[in-house]
């Protein structure tokens, strides 16, 4: 007999669905054997130690393995129930993903040209939209308020922090349905990163989003599920509170998440 | 204690000594353009003037100005860049934004090092067998300028890549990271940013281009040819052949007229260079990270 919360588990498909990805850079090997399911509409957490595979995880998802010269991913990886390695248009499927790496990368162009790119190369010409569409991004990523009268200067030479958050204003503008943050916050300051935290809570009711981190608590605060991952191998993966409450069976977890180790 | 000791004193004077060796070594560099200059003002400055740039030469060279080789040059240089700046650009385009790092790629690489070192006057011979004759330009701009393209294609894409390579990849790949295709990324965010430093090799190459003689010698550059030319067909004086002509082929040349021709040609280059170097300052100065 079908239940009804079968079926919903059923219709419920993985937003990414990986399945022993294992990641090499020349002969090093740098993620091995990892096989997990990222759910539509939540904050995925991955933490561990420096090494330990999580931004080569991030960078296979987005198909980033095409242009890093000796990155050989292996495995499958499902978006939306589709193999990644056979997008015809790996464009379209970078589009719907946005990414955050942890050093802040403002463009040579104004604040507005950096948040209207990718909209732009979508095709959006109307002045009006656009204007919509980078004041939101700027609003959610927390940066609006500092810039919103010099609009027209250049994004390069903001500080650090605010191009991090312009960053992640750009990584906004895509509309992307999964946003991969890479320690979005080391370039932020703690208030502001307080904010861009409130606002990833309410993102994740549209969007998915996988927040790699160093900092243990900011995966407990945010993230509906970690995964714990350690020297290129995913140690466990489970519902954040049970992994840092003592509920979750490798030793090795629990020594990190106290801060034992790492 | 703070007294210097034997050891500083002497570190003192051995710094003093390599300092000033490359110093003399720096003064000695800059000695012979200092001479040729000097020489050419003293010997050439007396003859020019605004008829000698506008006249054409007269009772066989050894009266007159410089008129035609003057055009001769700007439309040999012109038509040259025609050719070799769209073609020079989109091969460093290729090689730096989309060749995989593979054997046919380092092979390119080679051969354009290689064709930077050919010497002008084998490329001279080149162009007289593929332009003049296989082509059927005939001795014309057209075939000389293809000539001086070829020639100067290796030092437009190399200047063109390094600079397209001193764009931070970290702006790549924030760029396809939106979802942007290569070509959208080189449109966007490659070229607004390397514009400079590829202009400032276009003018380098033309200064270049200018002075060069063997080249044209066979393929297009006429000997004396008091007429302007009307279209890339026809034949043409030029500056660095008038140059050569009048020290050595013609007779009762007065002393002060290649001199006066070197300062013309020269003055040329000088202030396309200067050029170069005031707009890269202005857009440096604009650079935006």
């Amino acid at each position: 007999m079908v239940t009804a919360a079968d079926r919903a588990t059923s219709v419920a498909r993985p937003k990414v669905e990986v399945r022993d990805l294992t990641i090499r850079y020349g002969q090093k090997i740098a993620l091995h054997n990892v096989t997990l399911d990222i759910r539509e509409n939540e904050i995925f957490g991955i933490i561990g130690p420096a090494n330990s595979g999580k931004t080569s995880f991030v960078r296979a998802l987005n198909r980033m393995d095409l242009f890093t010269p000796g990155m050989r991913v292996d495995g499958t990886i499902r978006f939306d129930g589709r193999e990644i390695d056979k997008w015809r248009n790996v464009y379209a499927l970078r589009k719907r993903i946005g990414v955050v790496f942890p050093l802040p990368v403002g463009l040579p162009m104004t604040i507005y040209d950096n948040v209207a790119l990718a909209p732009r190369l979508s095709g959006v010409k109307k002045r009006a939209v656009l204007d919509e569409i980078v004041e939101r991004c700027l609003q959610r990523a927390a940066l609006w308020d500092e810039v919103k009268d010099r609009l027209d200067s250049l994004g390069s030479l903001l500080s650090g922090g605010q191009q991090q958050r312009l960053t992640i204003a750009r990584a906004l503008s895509q509309d992307p349905d999964l946003l991969l943050l890479d320690e979005f916050s080391i370039a932020v300051d703690p208030v502001t990163t307080m904010r861009i935290e409130d606002v990833l809570k309410v993102l994740k009711e549209e969007i998915t989003i996988v927040l790699v981190t160093n900092l243990v608590q900011q995966a407990r605060r945010l993230a509906d599920r970690t995964a714990f991952f350690l020297m290129g191998e995913m140690v466990e993966i489970a519902d954040t509170e049970d992994l840092f409450t003592r509920k979750t069976e490798d030793e090795r977890t629990q020594a990190y998440v106290e801060g034992r180790f790492g | 204690m703070f007294e210097a000791s034997q050891l500083n004193i002497r570190n003192r004077k051995v710094e003093r000594l390599w300092g000033l060796l490359f110093l003399v070594m720096t003064i000695l560099l800059i000695l012979p353009v200092l001479v040729i200059l000097g020489v050419l003002i003293y010997k050439g400055g007396p003859i020019l003037s605004i008829d000698f740039l506008f006249t054409e030469p007269k009772d066989g060279m050894t009266a007159g100005g410089i008129f035609p080789a003057l055009v001769g040059t700007v439309w040999l240089v012109a038509v040259a860049l025609l050719a070799s700046v769209p073609v020079g650009v989109a091969a460093a385009l290729y090689l730096s934004e989309y060749a995989p790092d593979n054997w046919l790629t380092r092979v390119i690489n080679l051969a354009i090092i290689n064709l930077a070192g050919v010497p002008s006057i084998v490329h001279a011979l080149f162009g007289v067998g593929a332009f003049v004759l296989f082509f059927r330009f005939g001795t014309s701009i057209l075939a000389a300028s293809l000539t001086l393209a070829i020639m100067t294609l290796p030092v437009v894409i190399v200047a063109t890549r390094e600079s397209l390579q001193a764009v931070p990849q970290a702006f790549r790949e924030a760029c396809w990271n939106m979802g942007a295709s290569r070509w959208q990324t080189i449109r966007h965010v490659v070229l607004p940013n390397s514009i400079s430093g590829i202009l400032t090799g276009v003018i380098l190459e033309v200064s270049r281009t200018a002075g060069e003689t063997a080249p044209i010698m066979f393929t297009g550059a006429a000997f004396f040819l008091p007429f302007l030319p009307q279209s890339v067909y026809d034949q043409t004086m030029a500056m660095s052949l008038h140059l050569f002509v009048i020290s050595t082929q013609v007779p009762g040349v007065p002393e002060a007229m290649p001199f006066g021709v070197a300062l013309v040609l020269i003055s040329m280059v000088l202030v396309m260079n200067a050029v170069s170097i005031a707009f890269r300052m202005y857009l440096r100065g604009k650079k935006k990270w």
